[in-house]
């Protein structure tokens, strides 16, 4: 790029003006465009384009149709990570965003020691998923671990909380719960802010409870922050998947795998790039389905632009 | 509503935050004391930094901060120079199929990196670069979210201010370096603290790209140190998660303000 592009469009004609601003519009973004393209948008072409194909021994590859669709579709382990990613989902954000609410209520308040609830509230936010899981397994470890021990108090036997199918998802729903209710929490404080206050003090002196103030005036308002955060927790409920690899693999039984630790698993435990593909193919496009629900929603919005 | 608020909800609140901070002040005092004391909480439990010791003399912890800290430090001066120079083109260059460029862009906000596992594995194997440092951090250089702010940023930089540095001569990568970058200070305080916690806390795809301890970062070092068949002790797994939380956590205690506004930024995007 050289100085000369500053030539006002009254010295050259016009049409090369724009010609060379779109030379220098594209030379500006040739570098994130190499990198956009090798990492992001091949790599989609590819998952789509892997998925129709097997490898065989000999590393040739034979185009094999919708063969791996199918064959997905008559893989329970598939379905089973599908129906967890769901439960995975109803369980941790109704709850987290509730408590986001709640938390950003209070701290919104003028009550004593405030900047120090939002700090206890958002402090596990920062904390690495990897750490976050060593920690919270020590919690569910059987008979040493601290909730066996806590309920060895009052008389209970232990119980493998992560090595029994019926307890291991709600444990790790409490977690992850634990992990985001404070992100979202800064987004309802962000929207609470913003309010009117004479809103709340009208209520007031027309004697509204507080209750009937929140359900008639506050959460309305607070709408378009719960649909976002809403958005938002769906997408991460498809990419946390860190504290598997660490706490239970998927297991026991596949009670508690999700759909990108399946594919994890499949690409490099079972060393089945094509499978896996399919895999892809399928969190793809439930991701683009949540992510035209969230543009098409965040364009109506004012602070989009 | 100030004076409103009910004496049993201040109960609450503080309870919760208590309870919220319970995690985390547990895992400290577990790696502060001995082992006997992980699960008998007492005052006169006696305090030790030997947790701490142990763990980083049966793992090169040392080595997994220092790669850890490339890793940050490198995905950080990408996106910055790659996100400026697009966002730049973006928001002052009028060219054809700009706003076609600008949705494949945004296409990385749905379809991250984190997801395409499979295929960015099989691009750095053609890369030549499995097992490397610059392997973990070229998915994530071109960041999607980096543009889209920093474009918002420069968007709203006068146009007056523009012309005076263009009157003076100034050539765009000048008017860029000498107008529109220090303008866009917070947003790239904002930009950059996000980024850091990010991937200072990734974990997947390095632990995929890396398998030797020469190009692992501390949360997969963590991962491979407390596998349960390493049979380590619970204290020294302990305080070896909290060496590798504690640089973040103690930048965050320092910037409470910045982090929780950066956050905030990031996920209003």
């Amino acid at each position: 790029m050289s100085d000369q592009v500053v030539i006002s469009p009254v010295v050259r004609q016009p049409r090369s003006y724009a010609w060379w601003n779109a030379v220098n519009a594209w030379l500006l973004l040739l570098p994130a465009t190499v990198l956009l393209v090798a990492f992001t948008h091949y790599p989609i072409l590819a998952t789509i384009r892997h998925s129709f194909f097997i490898m065989r021994r000999n590393g040739t590859e034979v185009f094999v149709g919708l063969d791996s669709y199918r064959s997905m579709a008559a893989d329970p382990i598939f379905w089973r990570a599908l129906v967890n990613n769901f439960w995975f989902a109803l369980g941790t954000i109704p709850t987290s965003i509730a408590l986001a609410l709640l938390m950003a209520m209070w701290v919104n308040r003028n009550m004593r020691g405030r900047g120090f609830l939002r700090l206890a509230y958002f402090t596990p936010t920062v904390l690495p998923m990897i750490a976050v899981a060593n920690i919270w397994l020590f919690f569910y470890t059987p008979d040493y671990g601290l909730l066996d021990q806590l309920r060895g108090l009052i008389g209970f036997a232990g119980w493998n909380w992560l090595g029994d199918p019926s307890t291991v998802m709600s444990c790790l729903v409490v977690m992850v719960i634990w992990k985001e209710a404070g992100f979202f929490m800064i987004f309802y404080l962000a929207a609470l802010q913003q309010l009117s206050p004479d809103l709340e003090e009208a209520a007031a002196v027309e004697g509204a409870s507080r209750w009937y103030t929140f359900r008639r005036i506050t959460f309305p308002l607070l709408m378009p922050t719960t649909l976002f955060v809403a958005i938002n927790a769906v997408i991460n409920s498809f990419k946390l998947v860190d504290h598997l690899v660490i706490m239970t693999k998927g297991g026991p039984n596949n009670a508690s795998t999700l759909l990108l630790y399946y594919i994890y698993e499949v690409a490099f435990t079972f060393q089945d790039s094509a499978y896996a593909a399919t895999l892809t193919v399928v969190l793809l496009v439930l991701l683009s389905t949540v992510a035209l629900i969230k543009f098409g929603y965040l364009d109506r919005r004012i602070h989009y632009q | 509503m100030n004076g409103r608020t009910h004496p049993l909800e201040v109960i609450a609140a503080w309870l919760l935050a208590l309870l919220w901070l319970a995690p985390l002040a547990y895992a400290f005092w577990s790696a502060l004391h001995p082992a006997a004391f992980a699960t008998s909480f007492s005052l006169s439990a006696p305090w030790t930094l030997e947790n701490f010791a142990r763990a980083w003399n049966q793992a090169p912890f040392g080595r997994y901060y220092f790669n850890t800290v490339v890793l940050v430090v490198l995905i950080l001066i990408g996106q910055l120079v790659l996100s400026t120079l697009a966002a730049y083109a973006f928001a002052r260059f009028k060219f054809k199929g700009s706003g076609i460029a600008f949705a494949l862009v945004l296409l990385q906000l749905m379809i991250m990196p984190d997801v395409l596992i499979v295929e960015n594995y099989r691009m750095i194997g053609t890369l030549g670069l499995l097992d490397t440092i610059p392997a973990i951090a070229l998915p994530y250089l071109a960041s999607a979210f980096g543009i889209f702010l920093l474009r918002q940023t420069f968007k709203s930089v006068p146009q007056e201010l523009v012309e005076a540095a263009r009157v003076e001569g100034a050539g765009p990568l000048e008017i860029l370096w000498r107008v529109y970058v220090p303008l866009a200070r917070p947003t790239y305080v904002a930009f950059g603290l996000v980024s850091v916690s990010y991937h200072w806390n990734n974990f997947l795809w390095p632990l995929i790209v890396t398998n030797s301890v020469e190009a692992r970062p501390l949360t997969v070092g963590l991962a491979v140190f407390g596998a349960p068949e390493t049979g380590v002790d619970w204290s020294i797994i302990t305080a070896a998660t909290v060496m590798t939380m504690a640089p973040l956590l103690f930048a965050f205690l320092l910037f409470q303000r910045q982090f929780v506004q950066s956050f905030m930024r990031a996920g209003i995007r």
